[in-house]
């Protein structure tokens, strides 16, 4: 394999010396797995995990005006952030399309700190530069930052002696600045398993370290690292979105059962317009839930028959380690796109049987 | 895991055993190594035929689905019912319990165009 052009984050090595199985992921060398992705996605959801994710970008907005930027470029309502809060939110183009999705956190009221995806990263930081009228600093600062997320009921026992922090006050989707593992750190109760768990932003320069004293610190919790192909099945049975697959340039939040993202009544932002036209002349589509009821995982770009006609396609589907069954996401026309549709899946050229059903497929108990 | 020295190895990470004009069909270590968990087996029916290179089945794992390709042309004498329901077994034991398919070659001469077992560690050393 070609490895030289792949771009590496600053724990390539250690994940190599893990024996990691590595893949290239959009262009970066990324774990895919380590003990096995089942054993990997079990272990999320009983003790806690561990993952790199370096590869996910950050841009800083900073400035007087910065939460009118903020607000403009994106669809949730940042001016409800409360300073240390933090929320998921979209990025659009004036279409109403996904430029990508992203994590907003407000860390002064002249500041936002955004979490966006790996091969969106350049992409992102064009396009809110491109919608700077409000004279803001715009940064790109991927470099400045290694991320790991520590996730599963048993994170915060994990690693709550790593830092003086108070992680165990710190509620969901809220983030505390401080030391962590011995080093300054971004601490953030945030994740993409469906799990409790936290994101810690630091120096790239200090992640081997921080990695390493996370491993220590969990191992009486029974700690194990994990790759990308857990993260995709845990994700999934959360229905949390993946760029390039729930949603993309020609998806909107509302088709992708994301309109809680949307905040109509906070001022304009770009994309505004498009999702109020789609409201009017209303939605012809939309993301739904299925399991296959059929021998048979109905996969990513999949067709999707209704009473035996093309109706919609496949966006993720894959076993669900935790429940047992073959479980996807799929885009179908709006009449259908409801729990309880019987409908077919076309396996490698053979309609499998499969049903609509309530989402999320997973949902931890608090 | 080694590779048993009787077998013969394809690019493709298929192993075949050849004993008198019966061929024995499996997928290597490093095969399930890399395609990790694995999920379905799909092969073939008693009496299918095919040459040599063409898929003839498929093994599907949590992540995605791959087609496996006879290493050798004829027809399927015997498909490997332990799979249907265990297809975890591939995992644990690809060189063994879990062989997919035993197959009446046409042309045994074709096994020459394989890799030996020091041919495929090489070849699986320098891929990885």
């Amino acid at each position: 394999m070609e490895t030289q052009t792949l771009r590496k984050t600053p724990l390539n090595a250690v994940h190599r010396a893990l024996g990691a199985k590595m893949v290239d992921f959009g262009g970066w060398d990324m774990p895919v797995s380590y003990s096995g992705l089942v054993d990997e996605h079990h272990t999320v959801r009983n003790a806690v995990g561990l993952f790199d994710v370096s590869h996910m970008g950050e841009i800083e907005i900073r400035g007087p005006e910065a939460l009118r930027l903020v607000d403009y470029v994106s669809t949730n309502a940042a001016c409800r952030l409360k300073q240390g809060q933090a929320h998921y939110s979209g990025l659009l183009y004036e279409s109403g399309g996904f430029v990508d999705d992203i994590l907003v956190h407000k860390v002064s009221d002249t500041e936002f700190f955004i979490c966006v995806n790996a091969s969106n990263q350049e992409k992102d930081f064009e396009h809110i530069r491109g919608a700077n009228k409000f004279d803001c600093e715009v940064e790109y600062a991927s470099p400045k930052y290694a991320q790991i997320a520590i996730q599963g009921p048993k994170a915060l026992e994990a690693i709550r002696d790593l830092t003086d922090s108070d992680l165990a006050s710190l509620k969901y989707y809220w983030f505390t600045d401080g030391r962590f593992a011995g080093v300054p750190a971004r601490m953030a109760r945030t994740g993409y398993t469906g799990e409790d768990g936290f994101e810690v932003y630091v120096a790239p320069e200090n992640a081997v370290a921080v990695w390493n004293a996370i491993m220590d610190a969990g191992a009486a919790e029974g700690i194990k690292p994990c790759g990308l192909g857990a993260r995709n099945t845990l994700r999934l049975e959360a229905k949390m979105a993946l760029y390039g697959h729930e949603i993309t340039d020609t998806i909107t939040p509302l088709e992708a059962d994301l309109g809680w993202i949307v905040k109509f009544d906070k001022g304009d932002f770009i994309g505004k317009a498009a999702l109020e036209k789609q409201l009017e002349t209303g939605l012809t589509r939309k993301l739904i839930g299925f399991e296959m009821r059929g021998r048979g995982i109905g996969r990513d770009g999949y067709e999707v028959l209704v009473e035996g006609k093309p109706a919609g396609w496949v966006t993720s589907g894959s076993p669900s380690p935790t429940l047992n069954k073959n479980i996807g996401l799929c885009y179908l026309p709006i009449a259908h796109a409801r729990p309880g549709e019987k409908i077919e899946i076309v396996v490698r050229n053979q309609p499998v049987e499969a049903e609509t059903v309530p989402t999320p497929f997973y949902k931890r108990k608090k | 895991m080694s590779y048993p020295e009787n077998f013969r190895y394809t690019k493709e990470h298929e192993w075949v055993l050849l004993e008198g004009d019966v061929a024995t069909f499996g997928i290597t270590d490093h095969a399930q190594r890399e395609l990790g968990d694995i999920v379905y087996v799909d092969l073939p029916k008693v009496g299918t035929k095919f040459e040599a290179g063409k898929s003839f089945g498929s093994v599907e794992s949590v992540k995605a689905v791959s087609d496996i390709y006879a290493p050798v042309g004829g027809e399927v004498v015997e498909a490997n019912e332990l799979l249907v329901n265990s297809p975890e077994k591939l995992n644990e034991d690809p060189h063994g319990v879990a062989w997919l398919i035993k197959v009446k070659v046409s042309d045994p001469a074709e096994i020459n165009n394989l890799m030996t077992p020091a041919d495929y560690e090489a070849y699986v050393g320098a891929e990885a």
